[in-house]
Parts: structure tokens; C-alpha cells; sequence
């Protein structure tokens, strides 16, 4: 079975569940319900042996509705092919089914996701957070989280302040003066 | 000629040469002490002499949490060798650190940790700050990183770069050793003991 007959295959199986199909410099994408995910991947792994997951992303579109999509990167070892899901989902339902009992890769992804953006992963085995810690309030790759953080206290575990975002180097403010401008290597203190 | 308590001749040291300490070298052949004063005997002050000791055998912490830790291992690797300034005893225990060598990002996940390794140590300890993130947070101007380590800890001194050279944290290694050359080191880590020889004398 070549690349083609697995997405015609897919195509045959799942016309109607499919929302769109896009090419794009011979990437295929599809564009699924979030309801229909399990059964689709399902079939993605065991019927087109999209053995390989490459990676879960998560994106989210403020002010759209729905807010958040999800990516997954699927990869077929026997084919050679590259295979791209999309589903969209609101904030209000904020969950999806966990593929990590179709691809147990899945599970470290989807605790990524939860963590960063506050997605829910239904079954998942272990949803804790994966990089910041147990108990921290925020969703820090929400559009809506500023990226100088938001001030935080857990007795004993970890805090956060408000980073400043003037002053010193590595620092750069968006204008149209040059790049020695905008970026000296030490400014001096605005007093 | 009457006899003298401790606690006299511990006074008449501190009225008349308190600052001054005699240090008897070892002599290399079988001969006993000789007499010649110049020859095997230094005078000097209890300080000089502490922070002699203290300054040419640091014993670092090394914090490694970043790019920066790689180049704390090459500065401690036979090419810069920090072993010719005796800081070459890396201890992974706190315990038995006089040094910690902040290399790297600090993010606020282990900021506590690093403050609790910190407070594990005994004193006399020090604190390097070595790169720009453990300094100033660098340019990690974000939610997780700490905006320098010197909001928890007191750093005596920072090495800039990014990460910064052996040959940089070499010069800042030699920094703190200068820089505990001039400690008052008995009268700022013994306040107790003064005390009570200024008891003593009174």
C-alpha cells in the first residue's frame, strides 16, 4: 500500500467525518471532528500503519471560536509518510479524547499540552503537569497569559514575580531604529 | 614568678599581640626547630593566615543548570585546570562546599532547590554567579526563569558572558580569592568567641 491508496483509504472510510482535505508541498492534511478522533487514529495506526506519532502541538487562536486546535503528526515507517490531523475545540468543552493508549509516545505530549495550555485529555493515564510545577495557577502559552509572567507563591515548592521587561541587554523594543538602537548592550537607568 | 591561669595569659595575648599569631613552618630535614627567627618561623595575622588556608583550597558546589555547566566542567578539565587553584575538589554534596558555582538558568521551578542546596552548606561559603542568566536571568526575559540568582542568594561575584569562557570564571575564581583575602574572617564568623575573650580581658 503506497501513500496514496492509504489516503484514499481514508478518504473511502471516513468521507463524511472528514471536515477538509489539504495539500500543501506534498503534506496531507485532515481536518477532523474532535468526537471522531479515537476511531480515526485508530485506523490511522492499525489499517494504514501510521505507526509513528511525531508530535501532539496545540495552538490557540484567541478570539476565534473554537479556540484551540490540536496538530498530530503522524509518520508511517512502512510507507515513508507524513500524515497531519487537525481538530479544533472550544474553551468551553477544553477536552479531547488522549490517543496515548493508540500511541503511548502520546502521553508525554499530552501532558505538555495540559500543562501549557490547559487542555484536558480524556483517559489519559497520569494528567499532570510536565514542566512547571504542581499547583501553579496559570496556562502560560495561552494567548492571553503576558509573557512577563504573573506573580505566584507556593510555600515550599516555587514562586514567580513579574520579569521586567525594560532595562539591560537582551533587551528589545519594537520600533524602526536600527539594531544598535534598539539593542545596546547596557542601558542606562531610567531614573 | 606566679602562676598563671589560662584565662591571664589568654588576656595578656589579646592586650599585647592579639593580631599577631606564630606559625612554625615544618622543617623538611630531621633537624629540630632552629632558632633563627627569620629561618622557620612567619609572623602574620590570624585573618592573613585563615584566609590563606581558605582562599587556595575552595572547594565549589557546582550548580550546573545550563550551557554554562559545560564549560564549569572544561574550566575543571586538564586544559585550564582549575586544580592550580585548588578549587579542583568539585563535591556533589553540600556539605562539604565552600563555593557554589551558579552555572546557568535559574528558573523559578529550581530556584528553591538551589536556595536549599545553598542553605546546606557550611559556612564559611561564597557564591559565583557564573553567566549572564545566573546573574541577570540573561536573556530568558520570560514566566520561568529567574531574573538573577542574587534574589536569593548573596553572590560575591558575578562573571559575565554568554556562557562565559574557563579563562572568565578562572579570573572570577581568582576574584573571590582576593576578595576573602580581605575578609575579617575570625571577627565576622566568630562573634561569640570575641566576646568572650573581650570578657575575658575586662
Amino acid at each position: 500500500m503506497i501513500r496514496e491508496e492509504a489516503f484514499a483509504l481514508l478518504n473511502k472510510s471516513f468521507g463524511e467525518k472528514i471536515q477538509s482535505k489539504s495539500e500543501f508541498r506534498d503534506e496531507t492534511t485532515y481536518t477532523i471532528e474532535a468526537n471522531d478522533l479515537r476511531e480515526i487514529a485508530k485506523f490511522c495506526r492499525d489499517d494504514l500503519s501510521f505507526d509513528y506519532l511525531l508530535d501532539i502541538t496545540s495552538i490557540d487562536n484567541l478570539g476565534e471560536e473554537p479556540r484551540f486546535e490540536i496538530v498530530y503528526e503522524l509518520y508511517s515507517m512502512p510507507h515513508a509518510a507524513h500524515l497531519r490531523l487537525k481538530l479544533r475545540i472550544s474553551e468551553d468543552v477544553g477536552e479531547v479524547d488522549t490517543v496515548s493508549n493508540i500511541w503511548p509516545t502520546a502521553n508525554w505530549h499530552e501532558r505538555e499540552i495540559y500543562d501549557m495550555m490547559g487542555i484536558k485529555f480524556k483517559g489519559h493515564p497520569d494528567l499532570r503537569r510536565i514542566l512547571m510545577w504542581d499547583g501553579y495557577p496559570y496556562f502560560p502559552l495561552r494567548k492571553d497569559f503576558p509573557l512577563e509572567g504573573l506573580p505566584s507563591e507556593m510555600p515550599d515548592v516555587a514562586f514567580t514575580k513579574v520579569t521586567s521587561m525594560e532595562g539591560g541587554p537582551f533587551v528589545t523594543r519594537p520600533s524602526t531604529a536600527t539594531a544598535k538602537d534598539r539593542e545596546p548592550r547596557a542601558r542606562p537607568p531610567q531614573l | 614568678m606566679p602562676q598563671l591561669s589560662g584565662s591571664a595569659v589568654l588576656a595578656f595575648l589579646l592586650r599585647t599581640v592579639w593580631p599577631i599569631l606564630v606559625f612554625v613552618m615544618p622543617e623538611t630535614d630531621s633537624t629540630a626547630y632552629d632558632s633563627k627567627i627569620e629561618g622557620n618561623v612567619i609572623f602574620t595575622r590570624f585573618d592573613a593566615a585563615l584566609n590563606w588556608v581558605r582562599k587556595n583550597s575552595l572547594w565549589p558546589m557546582p550548580m550546573g543548570l545550563a550551557c554554562c555547566a559545560i564549560e564549569l566542567m572544561a574550566t575543571a578539565a586538564s586544559r585550564f585546570d582549575i586544580a592550580r587553584f585548588g578549587a579542583e575538589v568539585m563535591r556533589f554534596s553540600p556539605r562539604q562546599c565552600d563555593v557554589m558555582i551558579v552555572a546557568g538558568t535559574v528558573t523559578y521551578k529550581m530556584a528553591l532547590a538551589v536556595k536549599r542546596i545553598y542553605e546546606q552548606m557550611p559556612e564559611p561559603k561564597w557564591v559565583i554567579a557564573m553567566g549572564a542568566c545566573a546573574s541577570t536571568g540573561g536573556m530568558y526575559r520570560s514566566y520561568a526563569v529567574l531574573q538573577g540568582i542574587d534574589q536569593l542568594l548573596p553572590v560575591d561575584v558575578y562573571i559575565s558572558g554568554c556562557p562565559p569562557r574557563p579563562e572568565a570564571l578562572l579570573a572570577g575564581l581568582m576574584k573571590l580569592q582576593e576578595k576573602i583575602s580581605r575578609e575579617r574572617s575570625l571577627r565576622r564568623q566568630k562573634p561569640e568567641l570575641l566576646e568572650k575573650l573581650e570578657e575575658a580581658l575586662s
